[in-house]
């Protein structure tokens, strides 16, 4: 039964690419190569896409998982994290770190915002009652208040990491990827691979699972369930700064990247199955190569609405995602 | 710095037509989020379709105005029925998602070049309210009291502005006090229980989710009115989330509530505005802190520290009842 | 503990109706029987979860103007059932009808206006509406509750008044005068238990399936909704109620059904019912398909046997 759940997503994808025809005189398209080279190129594109979303996206939906708190301030998460990198890295205020030391720490920076919202947030806010549906309503105000501190700080223009930067593409064949991207993606499959042996091997990624499926079991059976959830959220707050750094690197850095990804993390997170950790980094991937794929046929400024067509789509068909389980729409 | 000045603009702003606008779109959201219980995060997207509604049919197509409004009603409700129909089976949290996204994919698509021909791109549409401004019965000049003044036009829009929020308020008022009202609230306080006592909750939810959003769009339209413009970027996400501030301040659950939320916020917000610009000006805050330019991203921060203060001190806001409010937690 | 501890004698005694118990006077006491005058019929119904199965039950009918108690203990897949009846829940196979009008898959807003109206183990109170518009909310056929109409009050002034009007009543019966106006969250949970009885009855249900009315519930009180459950029946509306305690079913039920594993395992009328091996094997937990049942050809051994057979 396995199989055809995970083939949907696939199947869906190759209507789309069979139902369109191609774009005739789009300016990005016609670039002289071959129409398997472009598509293979794309999804190569996608794949890279894919991951860094993936990266960004477990942990929001482990936070699900385990609180059922959607974090709308997830995407500003991101977003710090890389402007904190590049305030290590690149600004005139900064200590003009190397990327590499600024991305650590930006990451161990993500983690301690994590922290901070549990302790200075969340958990004082269940504390007096707050309902969730209200805390949904904090998290959407977080977002704003930091979005906005972020561009008084950072500013409205786009910037780039100072190494780097621009680099020449290796060709394997048909396709070409610069050593920057490449490394981008395979450090992002490292980390997810990381995340899911943490998750799978580790004492504290048993519990986490344990809460996730059932909290009150999980309490019983002798699980902190408060540390757990300080956990994840600090868990969620470095991947979501480490992806930010990604994205920072491979396209651009600027004060609304992270609402701007939070879209795509919401359409893969339910395309995956809300709460299942393995289903946003499958969503996710699907999520970045249909909006690298559409550009095949469509403009470019077009490729985030497509994720929400397939958010609509998943929802219509299979609410629970590829991944989830039916019982949590319930 | 010059009191009257501020104190002037703060007025204006409060009775003024943005101020309408605002009241308008956040009394949609009343009905969906302070009466049905709809986590609508998208009712930014509701005023763009009833704005574009409007003026591609009259730019674009060379409608009658009467028509465009037509128009823009009508996309709101196919708007509400795209969102509906795959997410208000589904748990709360679904519908939160696939708004926010869908508000933000809007704004998108309306801005891409691709539907460029049609919505006019970034540029957006220009003057298609000439109908509306001809009927104006207030003979030119200038009209005041204390320190505020309009002039003719704007003295229309408001007076049109604020007997819309009127009528719409007197009808919701009808409408949540009868036992349609019931049902609806019943929806928002346990669905289970509603359906158990033979209430088609799907029906009722769709019902507020589609008349929410059309009461949406007459606030966009009223608002693409006033300048006699309509661009995507006026339609940012950050909309639903002043609007949820004001609801939140003024009382969800209240019929006043958007209303005294709405007037009180724009008071305050345009206070706030004018007095840190005269203060930079004046030299009282260093531009080496804040210049000018960054005011606007420092009120949205401000705003969204609102919205996180309210919802943990005064959720009921100035006119709930805090021991009701405390009843729905969930 | 042996047979004689299954409880089942000593009981409250609240009002079994003569009227009722007669005209179930003929029926045989065996899982699946026929009855008279059936309003509720069950036919093969199936529902799993994973692998577990949680309701199998070959037929069951629930008599017309009885009080008839579902009962087995936890885990038998009573709320189960009640809940795929009421539409709540999907059965995975099966069909079943009521008052002669098919009810499969019907959603459940549909099953309550056909007449079918239950409550919650849970009590299921709306919080931020006061008591009386708790019981408003249930009334049936209110014209008011359409969009179009909603607007225009003259529409449904009037019937809005005997809405209220029957209310009233209800709120007087149930004795929460006190609490007429209050927001339903700010209930004890007996009120809550009280307030859920009576919205039921706003509804003018033909039928109302009860979820453990009695959990978690004091003495008292107990009595109390046990009443009202006769009085009910008496009044010429059909009862059925889940319970896993014997004892509160023996005094008011005129007809009782078991579960166990999903299965309906026994029926009877209560005083028969202690004595059930079948029943017996059910509450001590021991497996009702092992033999036991085929060593004492009781009652209701051989329709016991019939049901297991037929499933497999």
């Amino acid at each position: 039964m396995r199989c055809p759940r995970v083939l949907l997503p696939v199947l869906a994808l190759t209507l789309v690419l069979v139902a369109a025809p191609p774009a005739q005189g789009q300016g990005e398209v016609s670039r002289g190569r071959g129409f398997g080279a472009r598509l293979l190129q794309s999804l190569v594109d996608g794949v890279q896409f894919g991951v860094i979303i993936a990266v960004t996206a477990v942990g929001l939906s482990l936070l699900f998982g385990t609180i059922h708190l959607i974090n709308f301030a997830h995407g500003e998460f991101v977003t710090i994290g890389a402007a904190f990198a590049f305030f290590l890295n690149v600004s005139a205020a900064g200590p003009g770190w190397h990327l590499i030391p600024a991305a650590a720490a930006a990451v161990v920076f993500g983690a301690l915002l994590g922290a901070a919202v549990d302790r200075g947030l969340w958990r004082p806010l269940r504390a007096r009652g707050t309902g969730l549906i209200n805390l949904f309503i904090v998290t959407i105000g977080l977002s704003l208040l930091l979005r906005h501190v972020v561009l008084v700080l950072f500013g409205a223009r786009p910037a780039s990491f100072a190494q780097y930067d621009i680099q020449n593409a290796i060709r394997l064949g048909a396709i070409g990827i610069t050593p920057r991207d490449l490394t981008v993606t395979l450090l992002s499959v490292a980390v997810l691979v990381g995340v899911a042996v943490l998750l799978q091997r580790t004492r504290t990624g048993t519990a986490v699972r344990a809460v996730s499926v059932n909290r009150d079991l999980a309490e019983a059976s002798g699980i902190d369930v408060q540390r757990v959830v300080l956990v994840v959220w600090i868990l969620s707050g470095a991947l979501a700064a480490l992806g930010g750094v990604f994205y920072g690197l491979v396209e651009i850095i600027t004060w609304d990247m992270g609402f701007k990804l939070l879209l795509l993390m919401f359409a893969g997170i339910i395309l995956g199955g809300l709460g299942s950790a393995y289903g946003a980094m499958v969503g996710s991937l699907v999520i970045g190569i249909v909006a690298q794929v559409s550009t095949l046929w469509f403009p470019v400024d077009l490729q985030y609405a497509w994720a929400l067509l397939v958010l609509i789509v998943i929802l219509l068909v299979r609410p629970e995602g590829i991944l989830g389980r039916p019982e949590r729409t319930g | 710095m010059d009191f009257e000045v501020i104190v002037s603009d703060a007025l204006r702003s409060g009775i003024g037509p943005i101020a309408a606008v605002y009241a308008l779109a956040a009394m949609g959201l009343n009905l969906h989020f302070g009466y049905t219980g709809l986590l609508n995060f998208g009712q930014v997207g509701f005023m763009l379709v009833g704005a574009y509604g409007l003026a591609v049919t009259v730019v674009t197509y060379g409608g009658a105005m009467w028509l465009g409004v037509l128009g823009g009603l009508a996309c709101a409700v196919v708007l509400a029925l795209l969102l509906g129909v795959p997410t208000l089976r589904l748990r709360a949290d679904y519908l939160a998602i696939t708004t926010i996204a869908a508000g933000e994919t809007l704004r998108l698509f309306y801005r891409s070049s691709w539907a460029e021909p049609v919505t006019g791109g970034v540029y957006g549409l220009q003057r298609f309210a000439n109908d509306f401004y001809d009927l104006n019965p207030i003979p030119r000049g200038s009209y005041g009291v204390w320190l505020v003044s309009f002039d003719a036009r704007d003295l229309w829009v408001l007076t049109v502005g604020w007997g819309l929020v009127a009528v719409v308020g007197a009808l919701l008022a009808l409408l949540v006090h009868s036992p349609w009202g019931r049902v609806v609230r019943a929806v928002r306080d346990d669905e289970t229980a509603a359906r158990s006592l033979g209430k088609n909750v799907y029906a009722y939810k769709m019902q507020s989710l589609v008349l929410g959003g059309v009461i949406g769009a007459v606030a966009g339209m009223l608002q693409a009115i006033q300048v006699q413009s309509v661009s995507p970027d006026t339609f940012d996400p950050a909309v639903t989330f002043f609007l949820y501030t004001l609801l939140v301040l003024g009382g969800a659950g209240r019929i006043l509530g958007p209303v005294v939320g709405s007037i009180l916020f724009w008071f305050l917000l345009t206070f706030l505005d004018s007095a840190l610009r005269q203060a930079i000006e004046a030299g009282y805050v260093s531009s080496e802190l804040i210049s000018t330019s960054e005011v606007g991203a420092v009120r949205f921060a401000l705003v969204g520290l609102t919205l996180i203060l309210l919802i943990v001190f005064r959720p009921q806001g100035l006119l709930g009842n805090r021991k009701e409010m405390m009843l729905s937690e969930r | 503990m042996s047979a004689e501890d299954v409880p089942g004698v000593a009981s409250p005694d609240v009002g079994v109706s003569a009227e009722a118990a007669g005209r179930l006077a003929g029926t045989v006491p065996e899982p699946g029987v026929r009855k008279p005058d059936p309003l509720l019929v069950l036919d093969r119904v199936t529902r799993s979860f994973g692998g577990l199965t949680a309701v199998r039950v070959d037929h069951l009918e629930v008599q017309r103007g009885t009080i008839t108690a579902l009962i087995g203990p936890n885990g038998a897949g009573k709320t189960t059932l009640f809940n795929i009846v009421s539409g709540f829940d999907r059965a995975d196979s099966g069909r079943w009808s009521f008052a002669g009008h098919p009810l499969t898959g019907r959603p459940a807003h549909r099953v309550a206006r056909q007449g079918l109206v239950r409550t919650f183990q849970l009590t299921r109170v709306l919080a931020r509406l006061t008591v009386r518009e708790n019981l408003m909310l249930a009334a049936d056929g209110q014209h008011g509750e359409r969009l179009l109409p909603a607007v225009m009050r003259p529409l449904w002034r009037g019937q809005e008044r005997e809405t209220g009007r029957r209310a009233d009543e209800l709120i007087e019966r149930f004795r929460l005068q006190g609490v007429r106006d209050d927001f339903a969250g700010t209930l004890s949970g007996g009120q809550r238990k009280l307030l859920e009885m009576a919205r039921a009855l706003m509804a003018r249900p033909i039928m109302v399936l009860l979820d453990e009315p009695m959990a978690g519930v004091n003495p008292v009180l107990t009595q109390s909704l046990l009443r009202h459950m006769a009085e009910l029946r008496d009044e010429g509306l059909t009862v059925c109620f889940v319970e896993h305690d014997m004892d509160v079913v023996m005094g008011v039920s005129d007809w009782v059904a078991v579960m166990a594993d999903g299965r309906l395992v026994a029926e009877g009328p209560p005083h028969t019912i202690g004595q059930n091996p079948a029943v017996v094997d059910a509450y001590l937990g021991k497996r009702h398909d092992e033999p036991g049942t085929a060593g004492d050809p009781g009652p209701t051994g051989s329709g016991d046997a019939r049901a297991i057979g037929d499933e497999e």
